[in-house]
């Protein structure tokens, strides 16, 4: 097999950094090979740079099927038949399912009618490839977010597809729709099509893919096959360090339950909910994406009321009808989305820090005293060693980890009793990971309740002293992590 | 068939049913409202609002807005009008096509600005409606403009089907209600079969993913927004011919009938969705809600009220549905 | 001293060129007109004009700042006076006594503050809890308040204010005439409340991510109402400064002023996209703007030219901001 793509010399910088350096990479016609990275080790950057979106600095060369580029536009990059498929996905909520899949049809076809009948064989025949069996006619919109993300595979398949990229691709998928996405993969490669996936950590990925290469600040390490690859010796690749987590320290004695849920239940999202954390405990839920853990964590932060059962703060029933209740409550929120939900980009870090308290600022005239607030920003960027050039500096300034630690810090400042974090790690640096880790044990230390969904598990498995699975809407397990747990989540419920 | 009830089962549908009950309603009032003459008079004084209408809505559907389309169309009017008394010889395929030019020019001029300083399209439309129409004003002190040529008279008395009614006197299918139907169609035939309507519904349902894919913002903005400015100099060109006069606040200061008509034709606020049909419908509903209020005795003053009850009311209901269609997904 | 100018100005480079802008102006007008741009007539036009101007776009920009506008501030202003008008002028005979009058016309001030609150409410529940783009939502209440002003003057302007209530335009304390003052004390009272209350600052926010703000376990809904009430009150103040100045009220005066307010808030820093914006940006650029129309009305420019000419400058403005802030980012 002769090589599909290959780079040369491929630089780019931004403003002071360097995001990739002379990075060379080829990829052979249906090869299945997987890109490794931290957060900023220049691997979006890269894909990026196939996708069109980014304009390597001059001196690069990317030569594909014997092309020469200096550089590739988007439409070059999809006359080429490349396709990516980002973790934010592209669809258009508007339009059927058919359309979408057939959209890039448009700028190929010579004629500027649009001929319907083909629209829906070709995405009818794209469907079957992935076996995806929804109504082709319904509108985007109306579908969840795994079946989106097959929509938007199965649109890769329709035209010219040469290679496809996969930003994160598994994230939201269960295990069945896992297996039939391998499956089209291994269908795509036996036409000759290759497949690029693009990920954070070691995953289901790994199962499939040829070779891994790693990239770290800018610059390939590596190129390795997956079967000379653990966690230990990837995290070492990512980051040039080797990390070791300590188990929570053990509970003393029965401090009493800071939360319990009986019988929680929301039609369509989770079911019959009983669950309970004792002060000092951190409890992990894990589980597939869209097994209702979200959606629990939302209605006990009171944005997302039950139909029914009870929750009890502290041993007291309590009705949170809102997230205003819930923090009054002592309860704080740590949400799955970031950059969406977590911080404001534009505004000031000191907004985005004492948002949640600007109450406990106003003195006797109704006013707020600034002075006041900014020392008890600045010790909390202290407390949480955040790295910032100025309280004043857009939250935009901050690297993924640093935005995630003001995240957190807004809401220790409002002195939770009891803090649920949704995802805290995701798309941050194994360097913040970790301290995030060291944080959450050490609040809990100091008897705070904690709640971490993650589906990671082995974030949960060595961060949590109890840890449940949750499955469709349902608590189906719990466990106490011990040296088997891993193996025995995946023995049970096929988590990798 | 399938089609047809497919597209009636949603928002259209309600529309149908909506004109029928009014229908019915101002028919038991004054039975005089029902009449095959009092239709198609309706019809033929609303063309011009119904192209502006559905210029409009390609703008809404690429995720946009626009308030300087009544100026625009005066430009035109103005244009067409100078020509008209300057040089009455003047063939009239040019008369016709350079107030078309003139809005497409203009149109065209907002969407480049919009792109280009990534501004509200609100504010940067509300800056050129009052860039034109201070300017206009000044050029033409205020005077009107009338006093046409005969063929400028005569073409839009032309009756394509015609009878008469019990007094003797002609009514039938006005020529400027067909240029409308024409215009629809031929919208309907770019939105539903081309694939520069179907980039058009795509980029006003996720602007991102259209960038993603391929497609040139711009140009699209063009697209929509260079279409609103032919609609308007054609819906210019048509009111012209209605009223035989042009007059510099006219049109401008009713843009919000157009808007509220084209919402409550179902067509999303938030841009994505709407249809040629439903948008020729909210135009209708509007015009019979007019003339019914006149036929009533209902003074004028109570018409703005009615108007701005109606288009909050019709954008309440949108909003509720498309919040109820989320959750469902 | 200098250094915290250089501070200052660094902090707030969206309007730190408009002092020196101001300046320019003055000078210019002065010089154009040959003096009689500063002459004690044209001061004190300037002075009249100023109040509503200054009212009205105060409350187009605490809308901005939230990334909302309200095209009924106009509309808003217009129903307000024109029911306070009926109200005194319906309930005020000739055998009135003056302590009876006084009585009335702060009824009438309350029930304007009531009604501009009522009109406010309306416009921030429809966005807020309805969901409607608050340009639509704004167009339609623009459309529903002044066809509800319509209906009831049927056209015609009402006038006849007491004299108690009109001399609040003329009277004058320290020499500073009321409404001036009337203005000068909302600017400072909205631009404390922007910087200082928790509210204000909540408004930034939610112009710059509703989302996270509402995670951050703040009552957006409720936050943006109180937005729209605070925009309808100050409108209200607008129009009965307006119904004091003109002793009468109709359905569409100042209807030229709307892009005016957008204009004023934008040059004064005010973010199109929402999340920023001063009330001392605004005040500068308010002056500026006053300014230059009073300049070019002495200079004898129609007032269509002039219109024409605020829409060039806002395009400009916006332009020069998009410019620099490219230049920034790079």
């Amino acid at each position: 097999m002769e090589n599909f793509i290959t780079m040369r010399n491929i630089c780019k910088n931004y403003i002071g950094v360097q995001a990739l350096k002379d990075v060379d990479f080829s990829l052979r016609h249906g090869e299945i090979h997987c890109l490794v990275g931290g957060n900023g080790s220049g691997k979006s950057t890269l894909i990026k740079v196939l996708s069109g979106v980014v304009k390597p600095e001059p001196g690069a060369e990317i030569i594909i099927d014997g092309k020469v580029f200096s550089h590739l536009s988007v439409q070059d990059s999809i006359d080429q038949g490349i396709r990516v498929i980002y973790q934010d996905l592209a669809l258009f909520p508007n339009l059927s399912i058919k359309e979408n899949i057939a959209f890039f049809l448009y700028g190929e076809t010579k004629s500027p009618i649009v001929d319907w009948k083909m629209v829906d064989q070709r995405a009818r025949a794209a469907m079957e490839i992935i076996g995806l069996t929804i109504n082709p006619d319904r509108k985007v919109g109306s579908l969840t977010i795994a079946e989106q993300q097959l929509v938007e595979i199965t649109r890769s398949l329709v035209g010219e597809l040469k290679l496809l990229i996969l930003d994160e691709p598994t994230a939201s998928l269960t295990r069945k729709e896992v297996n039939a996405l391998f499956e089209a993969i291994y269908k795509l490669q036996e036409r000759g099509i290759s497949s690029m996936f693009v990920s954070h950590k070691m995953n289901e990925i790994f199962e499939i893919a040829e070779k891994v290469t790693v990239i770290r600040d800018g610059e390939i390490i590596g190129v390795y096959p997956p079967a000379e690859l653990d966690d230990e010796k990837l995290v070492f690749l990512m980051t040039g360090k080797s990390f070791q987590t300590e188990p929570p320290e053990p509970i003393q004695g029965d401090p009493g339950n800071i939360l319990e849920t009986r019988a929680l239940t929301k039609a369509g999202e989770f079911e019959n909910v009983s669950i309970s954390v004792k002060k000092g405990e951190i409890v992990g839920i894990t589980g597939l994406l869209g097994a209702g853990r979200t959606e629990l964590a939302l209605s006990i932060f009171g944005m997302n009321h039950a139909d029914s059962g009870e929750i009890f703060i502290d041993g007291k029933k309590q009705d949170i009808s809102s997230n205003v209740v819930a923090r009054k409550l002592g309860i704080a929120y740590v949400p799955e989305d970031r950059l969406s939900q977590g911080v404001i980009l534009d505004q000031p870090i000191i907004e985005n820090l004492t948002v949640t308290v600007f109450d406990k600022f106003v003195d006797k005239f109704g006013l707020m005293n600034m002075k006041k607030r900014r020392s008890e920003a600045g010790q909390m960027v202290d407390d949480l060693l955040m790295k910032i050039s100025s309280l004043d500096a857009p939250m935009r300034t901050l690297s993924g980890g640093n935005q995630q630690k003001g995240v957190l810090a807004k809401w220790l400042a409002t002195e939770p009793k009891i803090l649920i974090l949704d995802e805290p790690t995701v798309g941050i640096d194994v360097y913040a990971k970790n301290s995030v880790y060291e944080l959450i044990k050490e609040l809990a230390k100091e008897g705070m309740g904690i709640i971490l969904i993650s589906d990671e598990i082995l974030e949960v498995l060595s961060n949590c002293h109890r840890v449940l699975v949750m499955q469709q809407g349902q608590i189906v397990y719990e466990l106490t992590p011990g040296p088997d747990s891993a193996d025995e989540l995946l023995e049970k419920f096929n988590l990798a | 068939m399938e089609r047809i009830k497919h597209s009636l089962s949603t928002s259209s549908a309600f529309l149908v049913y909506l004109l029928i009950i009014m229908i019915a309603v101002f028919t038991a009032i004054n039975p005089n409202f029902f009449s095959a003459e009092n239709f198609l008079t309706i019809l033929r004084s609303s063309s011009y609002s119904g192209i502006f209408a559905i210029g409009f809505l390609f703008v809404l559907l690429s995720g946009g807005l626009d308030v300087s389309f009544a100026s625009i169309a005066t430009i035109g009017q103005y244009v067409t009008g100078t020509i008209l008394i300057q040089i009455p010889g003047m063939p009239w395929p040019i008369v016709v096509i350079v107030p078309l030019i003139v809005g497409v020019l203009l149109g065209s001029f907002n969407a480049f600005m919009i792109h280009k300083l990534n501004a509200p399209p609100l504010i940067i439309t509300i800056a050129v409606q009052n860039i034109l129409f201070g300017v206009l004003q000044f050029i033409t002190k205020g005077h009107w403009l009338y006093n046409f040529p005969k063929w400028f008279n005569q073409f839009p008395l032309t009756l394509v089907v015609s009878t008469t009614n019990a007094n003797g006197v002609k009514y039938g299918l006005s020529v400027l209600t067909v240029i409308w139907f024409a215009v629809a169609l031929i919208a309907a035939f770019i939105l539903n079969r081309t694939i520069y309507g179907r980039r058009l519904y795509a980029m006003g349902g996720n602007v991102e993913a259209a960038r993603r894919a391929g497609i040139n913002i711009l140009k699209y903005r063009i697209f929509a927004y260079g279409f609103l400015g032919f609609c308007s100099g054609l819906a210019g060109l048509v009111h012209t011919m209605v009223t035989q006069t042009v007059a510099p606040n006219t049109l401008v200061g009713n843009e919000f009938y157009t808007i509220a008509a084209v919402v409550l034709g179902g067509a999303s606020i938030f841009g994505g969705s709407g249809s040629v049909f439903g948008t020729v419908l909210g135009v209708i509903i509007m015009a019979v809600l007019t003339n019914a209020l006149t036929i009533m005795r209902v003074p004028a003053y109570w018409h703005q009220a009615f108007l701005g009850a109606i288009l909050i009311g019709s954008m309440a209901v949108t909003a509720a549905n498309s919040r109820r269609a989320m959750k469902k997904g | 001293m200098t250094e915290k100018i250089r501070n200052w100005s660094k902090r707030n480079s969206d309007i730190a060129a408009l002092p020196f802008i101001l300046i320019a102006v003055i000078v210019i007008m002065t010089a154009a007109t040959s003096g009689k741009f500063l002459s004690k007539g044209n001061l004190s036009a300037l002075s009249s004009q100023l109040p509503e101007l200054g009212l009205l776009s105060l409350a187009m920009m605490v809308v901005i700042i939230t990334n909302g506008i309200n095209l009924s501030i106009i509309s808003s202003a217009n129903l307000v006076s024109v029911l306070m008008a009926i109200f005194m002028t319906r309930t005020i005979t000739a055998e009135t006594s003056t302590g009876m009058i006084w009585l009335i016309v702060l009824a009438a001030i309350l029930l304007g503050i009531i009604i501009s609150i009522i009109l406010g409410a309306i416009n921030g529940g429809l966005i807020a809890y309805i969901g409607l783009p608050p340009m639509l939502a704004t167009l339609g209440t623009m459309l529903l308040y002044e066809g509800i002003t319509l209906t009831i003057t049927k056209g015609f302007v009402i006038s006849g204010m007491p004299d108690i209530f009109v001399e609040y335009s003329y009277a004058k304390i320290l020499g500073v005439p009321l409404p001036l003052l009337t203005m000068i004390l909302a600017l400072i009272v909205v631009g404390i409340i922007l910087e200082r209350r928790p509210f204000g600052k909540y408004l930034y926010l939610i112009g710059s991510s509703e989302t996270v703000t509402r995670f951050s376990a703040i009552d957006t809904k409720k936050t943006i109402v109180k937005a729209y009430v605070m925009s309808g009150i100050l409108a209200g103040i607008a129009g009965m400064v307006m119904l004091s100045r003109f002793n009468s009220a109709n359905a569409r005066s100042g209807s030229s002023l709307q892009l005016l307010t957008i204009l004023i808030s934008v040059l004064g820093g005010t973010d199109p996209n929402g999340g920023f914006g001063k009330v001392l940006g605004l005040t500068m650029s308010l002056l500026i703007l006053q300014f230059i129309t009073s300049g070019l009305n002495l200079l004898g420019v129609t007032q269509f030219i002039t219109l024409a000419l605020w829409g060039i400058l806002l395009i400009a403005v916006i332009a020069y901001r998009r410019f620099t802030e490219h230049k920034h980012s790079s």
